[in-house]
């Protein structure tokens, strides 16, 4: 495989799999990826213990792809941002969210800790062949409607277990009209319809964003740490053939889609937002793997620009990584989200896993950019977690209640 | 291999959130996860498990993360077995690492809460012992059952590599 990689949770288990069934050295040094992120800044004594895990580790056997704080970002971030992850790459990683990278072209996998144990070993792991499922998207998207509302609306038609073992393949021409951190969002929840992979063709989009990461890490492979990059070449190949089999394909025009929200208490009982005008919120959060990238951030705070959120609601806003943190200071939108009445964490899954930063009391409810809307997902199990896209989150946390982005 | 135990019932969509909330994944100890087994959605479940009795769920099981920590708090908590329609993925090849044996049965719909079960893993046979019925389920390709029958994916990595040094 390319890449190897685990975080604070799924890594000290890995790490402690790895050592107790005798062996010594990791396959190699340059093809692991180490993120404590989940709980990171380490939120107690427990997960304090997890992140040194893996620094120790990390230092031991000389990995090359560790991120302490500082460097350190949700995970899904922060591989594609480092040139970590490309076109036609094989990843696995010990965390579900793994697939984001399919929106690059890659074929990338959630595995647990024991199949990152045997990675560490062999650079090996065992597949079974997923079947694939195509979806096209038709039409022209409206105003405020993005990936996120694609995924969830996807979700939403096929359940969560409407892609079970198979690769969703996303393409169509509102697909190849959106952007980079749109497709990183629709690939993100793939996992949330049961699938193994969530796949979009390497288009020109795809290529500019690989050169872009090329340009920003100085045109070196950071995985082979200093060979020159080769893998714009590799992409070129990376079309599904003409002939491939589907073992469904599903054909939408999106043309009258309106943003869309998942209700507690699963990724697949979606609403229009219109529908939903009377839920009143405790808490609104912006951020995660699915949706703290720059784009986000930027939509979010044109919303929020000059506006207060509503007296009595918490918004939390967390870019991803360590660079989107930078380049929302540098664009003023963090200044924006402050002025509002928001606060500013630095990267974390956070709340998104009930961690920290944002817990849920009892009875509270609060509508996320996240992934998850789980029963006790965010923190209580007598609380409710709806999720959205960032504009409507925005939206949402200036009215006080779910709201349709032109009502803000 | 033959699993005796009473079945304990779950509806669809079991996530691994309801398996192990995350703010008990600051421990990777089977016996401490098991004690909050299904505590979101079930807060006694841990307490009403025997040693060796049978989870049995309805379609997608152990959808959500990837933590491993969710087939961990299974055997953990004295789970010997799980029976559902439809496992998710990744809790799929996480229980055949760790050697948690599972069956994908549709008849998993015909077993009641506490019937008394009987598995036999070689064959894929369950027997209903309470409702006298059995139940034929497809089992799986010999090489992930060798994974099981090695107690886990390092055991089964750990002997090859002992038995090629051997040879």
């Amino acid at each position: 495989m390319d890449l190897a990689l685990g975080n604070d949770i799924t890594a000290p288990l890995a790490i402690s799999e790895f050592k107790k069934a005798g062996f010594a050295r990791v396959f190699d040094n340059k093809k692991i990826a180490l993120v404590p992120d989940h709980f990171a800044p380490a939120k107690d004594l427990k997960s304090a213990n997890q992140c040194k895990a893996l620094a120790d580790f990390a230092a031991e056997q000389k990995i090359k792809n560790y991120f302490e704080v500082g460097c350190m970002g949700i995970e899904h971030a922060l591989l594609p941002e480092k040139g970590l992850v490309g076109p036609g790459d094989l990843v696995i990683g010990a965390d579900s969210h793994t697939c984001t990278y399919g929106a690059l072209g890659s074929y990338a996998t959630g595995v647990g800790s024991t199949d990152l144990a045997r990675a560490f070993i062999d650079g090996k792991c065992w597949f079974k062949v997923p079947e694939n499922i195509k979806f096209v998207y038709k039409g022209k998207l409206k105003k405020w409607v993005g990936g996120k509302d694609l995924i969830l609306f996807t979700i939403g038609q096929i359940g969560v277990d409407g892609a079970l073992y198979c690769a969703m393949e996303f393409g169509g021409p509102v697909i190849s009209n959106l952007a980079m951190d749109d497709r990183f969002s629709m690939s993100n929840m793939a996992i949330e319809a049961g699938a193994r992979a969530g796949l979009i063709e390497p288009d020109e989009i795809t290529l500019e964003y690989v050169r872009e990461v090329a340009r920003t890490q100085g045109h070196k492979d950071t995985r082979t740490q200093g060979r020159k990059d080769t893998r714009e070449k590799k992409y070129a190949g990376l079309k599904s053939d003409a002939d491939a089999f589907y073992k469904k394909i599903y054909e939408w025009d999106v043309s009258a889609l309106e943003p869309q929200v998942a209700c507690p208490h699963l990724p697949s009982n979606v609403k229009p937002v219109d529908s939903l005008k009377n839920v009143t919120l405790d808490q609104v959060v912006i951020g995660s793997c699915t949706n703290g990238r720059i784009s986000d951030l930027r939509i979010a705070a044109r919303i929020l620009k000059g506006k207060k959120v509503k007296a009595g609601l918490r918004l939390i806003v967390i870019p991803a990584t360590q660079h989107i943190y930078r380049q929302a200071i540098r664009e003023g939108l963090l200044e924006i989200f402050v002025k509002a009445g928001g606060v500013v964490s630095t990267p974390t899954c956070g709340p998104c896993l009930g961690g920290h930063i944002g817990i849920l009391a009892d009875g509270e409810s609060c509508l996320a950019t996240t992934n998850r809307n789980f029963i006790g997902r965010m923190g209580s199990v007598k609380s409710f977690v709806y999720l959205s896209s960032p504009a409507v989150a925005a939206a949402s946390a200036i009215k006080g209640k779910i709201a349709h982005p032109d009502e803000a | 291999m033959i699993i005796r135990g009473k079945a304990h019932k779950l509806g669809d969509d079991i996530n691994t959130d309801d398996i192990i909330a995350a703010k008990y994944l600051v421990s990777t100890d089977p016996v401490e996860l098991g004690k909050h087994c299904m505590e979101s959605i079930k807060p006694d479940f841990a307490k009403q498990v025997s040693e060796g009795d049978i989870i049995v769920a309805g379609k997608n099981f152990g959808c959500g993360s990837s933590r491993e920590h969710a087939p961990l708090a299974i055997k953990g908590c004295g789970i010997r077995a799980v029976i559902a329609p439809s496992f998710a993925a990744i809790f799929f090849r996480n229980a055949i690492n760790i050697g948690l044996p599972f069956l994908e049965s549709e008849d998993a719909a015909r077993i009641n809460d506490q019937d008394q079960l009987e598995i036999d893993l070689a064959s894929g046979v369950i027997r209903n012992i309470t409702k006298d019925e059995m139940y034929k389920t497809q089992i799986f390709p010999e090489f992930l059952r060798e994974l099981v029958r090695h107690g886990g994916l390092l055991n089964y990595i750990k002997e090859k590599e002992r038995g090629q040094s051997h040879a």
